[in-house]
């Protein structure tokens, strides 16, 4: 008898076990890699740094222009999935079209199968903002003067453009905070942004493709005159608001 | 069994003989060198780029240094590296063009020498044409109006010398004498040469109040609607005062020297240059890749009024068709004085 009652408890640990396990098995979570691209178009042209350094563009306003830099920061990559929390994802992205670098992210290990909605900032927010913290955006040259509030650029795009009387003047389209240092005291409005990119369903490692219509930064609500805006942007604090009312249909999902 | 012991023992003292006499003559372990790196950087930038396939050590640094200040490199045993890179200069000369073998001159004004590990695009030269330290130290040797020798020659030179084969063996651990091994020795040591302590990096550490007329010159420096000097040349997070990329800064509207253009082959990189550092100004004039101006004033007024225009000039370069971002007379002073404030006596051996 005391032979059988110990077989029984083997059989009934055994059978736990093998319960336990099962139910490992129905709540394991298999997370999966999500890869950011970043590419840039024209009003639906591939734009690549190829394309740089010829008049070849007209933005709204009817200049003929050209890109010789181009590079813009993201930060506060979100994915929010159905009825439950956000999932934030650490650091950011410096997107860099004339040197070809930051143009994929990966994301490892982070997110699992669902459905998502896919946000990031364009920029950093105030609290990220902070001057000097971010050893490889100094490295970069990536700062903004203490004088214009610290912190660091949104994007830097520059180029030439065909002026009215017919020369190539140089441009320099740098997106920051929009501070005004006229005052006594410096007035601050947010110009950072945040990105929606819509739902997306993610059923296994998965590549993203942002695009940015960079014509868009000229265009809409504000048609961008490069003859009378093209230089000494930042600390005008009106043409920073300009660029963060034109900047809110920049990117998109690729298709 | 006792005749077998003895024969074991015999074989085991002939082997750490043998062992020993190895380890004595043949190979050696050089000392590992951790690079100081200075408060002032490490706190803002990224940590210098140290190769894996030439760490530093303290043998190799030294073999470097020697090798550096030797004049027996070159093809007359009249000019060492440091016939043009003089330390009192921050490692450069006072010449437009430095005077190589046979009084040949060069075209490009010598390149100070400092903070060399934190070029993390490791483009060197004014048009970047060597892509590592390294790979920089091969091209003075053979060049005709520099130093004018051989590689085989060099090579000869260091091996019948009494010194350097020991010196090879400690740096390397053997003593094969060979190109790669002295640019790599060469590039250690210049990798040491480290600029951090001018009186603007006081201030950055806290230590020293700037004058007013510094403030005001480091606002001129820093303002887009004045001087607008920090898109190339860093800023107080960035303390290397370079960005280490090429730009063409408006000093010829046609160009006799194509700079970067000559090394991609591209038109749109004619007349573009690396952005020197603005460390150490007080001791490395003259200025430019080509050393046209022999003052810091002159420099100051060619970016307020002198910018002449081209295709390729930098969007950065402000109102060219005025001729530049028209200082006051004043704020040039100020800026002349904040560039100075950027100069390293330390470094020079002046204190």
């Amino acid at each position: 008898m005391k032979k059988w009652s110990k077989l029984l408890w083997v059989f009934t640990l055994l059978f736990f076990i093998s319960c336990s396990e099962d139910e490992n098995d129905e709540n394991e979570v298999t997370l999966l890699n999500v890869t950011l691209n970043f590419s840039h178009n024209w009003d639906g042209e591939e734009v690549t740094n190829a394309d740089f350094n010829t008049l070849k563009y007209t933005n709204a306003n009817g200049e003929q222009m050209s890109i010789e830099l181009l590079r813009y920061l993201i930060s506060n990559i979100t994915f929010k999935p159905l009825e439950a929390e956000r999932i934030a994802i650490d650091g950011y992205n410096l997107v860099d079209v004339t040197n070809n670098s930051g143009l994929s992210m990966t994301i490892n290990d982070d997110i699992s199968a669902g459905t998502y909605e896919i946000a990031f900032t364009f920029g950093f927010d105030n609290e990220d903002n902070s001057d000097g913290a971010y050893l490889d955006l100094n490295s970069a040259s990536w700062n903004v003067p203490m004088m214009l509030g610290g912190g660091y650029h949104y994007m830097q795009l520059e180029g030439k453009y065909l002026a009215t009387d017919a020369t190539e003047v140089g441009y320099q389209y740098h997106a920051i905070r929009a501070v005004d240092i006229t005052g006594d005291e410096p007035r601050f409005q947010d110009t950072f942004f945040e990105v929606n990119l819509g739902t997306i369903t993610i059923t296994e490692d998965t590549t993203i493709t942002v695009d940015m219509n960079i014509a868009e930064w000229f265009k809409n609500p504000n048609q961008w005159d490069l003859n009378v805006l093209g230089q000494q942007l930042m600390p005008n604090f009106n043409a920073q608001v300009m660029m963060f009312e034109n900047g809110q249909n920049v990117f998109q999902l690729a298709n | 069994m006792c005749k077998y012991l003895y024969f074991l023992i015999l074989v085991g003292v002939i082997l750490s003989c043998s062992d020993d006499t190895t380890d004595t003559t043949e190979t050696y372990l050089p000392t590992p060198l951790a690079l100081e790196v200075p408060t002032v950087f490490s706190e803002r930038i990224l940590p210098p780029i140290l190769p894996v396939n030439n760490p530093l050590t303290v043998e190799g640094v030294a073999l470097g240094e020697k090798l550096f200040f030797d004049a027996s490199l070159s093809g007359d045993g009249t000019v060492s590296c440091a016939s043009c890179h003089i330390s009192s200069s921050a490692f450069t000369d006072n010449d437009q063009f430095s005077t190589g073998i046979n009084g040949n001159r060069g075209t490009r004004n010598s390149m100070p020498l400092f903070n060399l590990a934190w070029n993390y695009g490791e483009r060197f030269f004014w048009d970047g044409a060597a892509s590592s330290l390294e790979d920089q130290a091969f091209e003075p040797v053979t060049n005709p109006d520099e130093m004018g020798n051989t590689w085989p020659n060099v090579v000869t030179t260091l091996e019948q010398d009494p010194e350097y084969p020991e010196l090879f063996r400690m740096a390397f651990g053997e003593d094969e004498i060979d190109s790669v091994r002295v640019v790599q020795a060469i590039a250690q040591f210049e990798r040491t040469l480290i600029s951090a302590n001018s009186r603007f990096d006081q201030f950055l550490l806290g230590t020293l109040e700037l004058t007013p007329q510094e403030e005001n010159g480091r606002n001129v420096f820093l303002m887009e609607t004045k001087g607008d000097c920090f898109h190339c040349h860093g800023n107080p997070n960035n303390p290397l005062w370079t960005d280490n990329i090429f730009h063409n800064n408006g000093l010829d509207a046609t160009f006799t020297d194509l700079g970067l253009g000559r090394i991609t082959g591209d038109p749109a990189d004619n007349g573009k240059f690396k952005t020197p550092s603005l460390r150490n100004l007080a001791f490395t004039a003259p200025y430019m890749h080509d050393g046209r101006f022999q003052t810091l004033d002159e420099v100051i007024d060619h970016y307020s009024e002198g910018l002449q225009d081209s295709p390729t000039i930098d969007p950065l370069m402000k109102s060219v068709a005025q001729g530049g971002v028209q200082l006051s007379e004043q704020d040039k002073a100020d800026l002349k004085a904040f560039l100075l404030s950027l100069s390293d006596e330390d470094f020079v051996g002046n204190n």
